[in-house]
């Protein structure tokens, strides 16, 4: 609390609060402080110099709160103080108002232009609740977490954070990367542990770690955890694996248990509703109806499968975008007569599958246009085999069609070969 | 551990790097990550991140993986040299060799 309100008082006089910080610890104390003096944070998905100048437009206020003292944008920037004085606050935790709105979150919309999504207390505040109850964090112990994703997307800002702000549980700083990052980091705290993660970065833990230290939870999201990893989780860490199902439109709405069964639980007081093959979920911490952008079969009032994304997402590593953005930023490099993103068959279970992209640009270099493509989407975005064509095999409506597609990743593939 | 600094680019010990091992890392990275390139085409000086090789924090996780497995030895992100350790495939070598176990 000390440490919310001396930021809290360093903030400068905007509105809109874009915080940077890596450290998870700076990152809460910034919600905090934004929380305590109504401001409102906005957690873009990357901070590409084109989204640095989308968020200016959208309010025109902004400032960055970071903690990389090096970290270069043309945005006005606070630093995290590097030492904030000790401060035996005795302040009561603040009773926060549940209309009040935490956080601008965005996503890549089909179109160009990021979708900003509103968050206020009250439905973050339920949906970590529910979530909490679920993975077990509220009986009692004092639970700590340890977390491989970032603070700033809608499942670590959540899981890591909110609902251990709300089950009273600790957090680690860091976001451990390597293998034996994440042993160390795991092994420092005392027990009941829970680590949050992703089907990769477990994948890769479970891989690499000479020692793993014993846990109570592993919490995945982002990517379908497959069973044969949940398992061998469950078996090596003696732990149960909870894997979370949401976006950032809704908040977490269900979990399940990858080891044992393939249906999800939607969270108590929510419901699904199916409308034109599009489903719909409601109730709970959902204040209006929100369409899914999944394709699910229900089993059951409370239970689902999910079968995947609807064709334009694509999530790597946590990730999110869609292939529709994507499109439109690859064809506003200058230069890009046309261009579009593919997203090929999974290689690997539990792994990264990485977009490809067709480009006609007669005067442009491979290296030219990932250059122009690193100003514009995250690393992860950057296409990998980015293929020169001399025209797309676009029908007479002008639309790509997935088989046309396919046989052109099949064909460029065959030609690299050669 | 004791540590040597190796960070200061292109030092008179950079012709120590065993080119046998350069070889071997690049032929490793290729495959771990199914890059569509010939192992023998990486410049060893080129960079591995955004603007070179355009390797992402995946791919540095993929490639610790095969890395602690081939060479007997954990990456760790608080070592004083991380930020140089992925710069080039020269300096991974470089690093590499000095603190491979097998």
């Amino acid at each position: 609390m000390g440490d919310a309100r001396q930021l809290a008082a360093l903030l400068p006089p905007g509105q809109h609060l874009l915080n940077a910080c890596s450290d998870r610890y700076h990152f809460a104390i910034g919600v905090a402080a934004a929380l305590l003096s109504g401001k409102v944070c906005l957690l873009p998905p990357a901070l590409t110099p084109e989204m640095l100048r989308r968020l200016r437009t959208f309010a025109p206020d902004v400032y960055c709160l970071s903690d990389d003292a090096d970290l270069s944008n043309e945005l006005p920037t606070l630093v995290f103080p590097a030492a904030l004085e000790e401060w035996n606050c005795l302040d009561p935790v603040p009773r926060i108002d549940g209309a009040q709105q935490v956080a601008w979150i965005f996503t890549s919309g089909s179109t160009g232009a990021p979708q900003a999504h509103a968050k206020t207390w009250a439905g973050l505040v339920r949906a970590v609740r529910a979530g909490a109850v679920r993975l077990g964090l509220c009986d009692g112990r004092r639970h700590a977490l340890v977390a491989t994703v970032p603070a700033q997307h809608m499942f670590g800002f959540e899981v890591s954070l909110l609902m251990a702000w709300q089950s009273g549980a600790a957090f680690d700083a860091a976001r451990p990367f390597y293998p034996a990052d994440v042993s160390a980091a795991l092994a420092a705290l005392p027990e009941p542990r829970t680590l949050v993660t992703t089907p990769f970065h477990l994948r890769n833990w479970l891989d690499g770690a000479t020692h793993l230290p014993a846990l109570e939870n592993i919490v995945s999201a982002t990517a379908p955890l497959s069973q044969p990893l949940a398992l061998r989780a469950e078996t090596l860490c003696g732990a149960r694996v909870f894997e979370i199902y949401g976006s950032t439109e809704t908040g977490q709405v269900a979990s399940r248990h990858p080891a044992h069964s393939a249906e999800w639980r939607l969270y108590d007081g929510l419901r699904l509703r199916v409308a034109a093959e599009h489903f719909w979920v409601s109730g709970g911490h959902i204040e209006c109806p929100v369409e899914l952008q999944d394709v699910l079969e229900p089993v059951s009032a409370e239970r689902f499968l999910l079968h995947g994304r609807s064709a334009d997402l694509v999530n790597i590593a946590g990730k999110r975008s869609s292939l529709g953005y994507l499109n439109y930023q690859l064809t506003a490099i200058p230069g890009v007569l046309d261009g579009a993103y593919y997203m090929p068959a999974p290689v690997t279970v539990d792994g990264v599958t990485r977009l490809m992209a067709f480009v006609v640009a007669p005067g442009l270099t491979r290296a030219e246009l990932k250059a122009a493509l690193l100003e514009r989407v995250d690393p992860l975005f950057v296409p990998r085999p980015l293929f020169l064509v001399s025209a797309l095999p676009r029908n007479e409506n002008g639309k790509l069609t997935l088989v046309a597609l396919q046989a052109l990743a099949a064909s460029c593939r065959e030609q690299a070969a050669r | 551990m004791v540590i040597n600094a190796t960070s200061s680019p292109l030092s008179a010990s950079d012709e120590g790097v065993d080119s046998d091992l350069l070889r071997e890392l690049a032929q490793l990275i290729v495959t771990a990550l199914n890059l569509e390139m010939d192992a023998a085409s990486i410049d060893p000086q080129q960079p591995l991140y955004a603007d070179g090789l355009g390797l992402d924090s995946v791919d540095i996780l993929e490639i610790a993986l095969v890395v602690s497995k081939r060479f007997g030895f954990q990456l760790r992100s608080d070592s004083a040299e991380n930020q140089t350790i992925f710069s080039s495939l020269q300096s991974l070598a470089r690093y590499i060799s000095v603190h491979r176990t097998l």
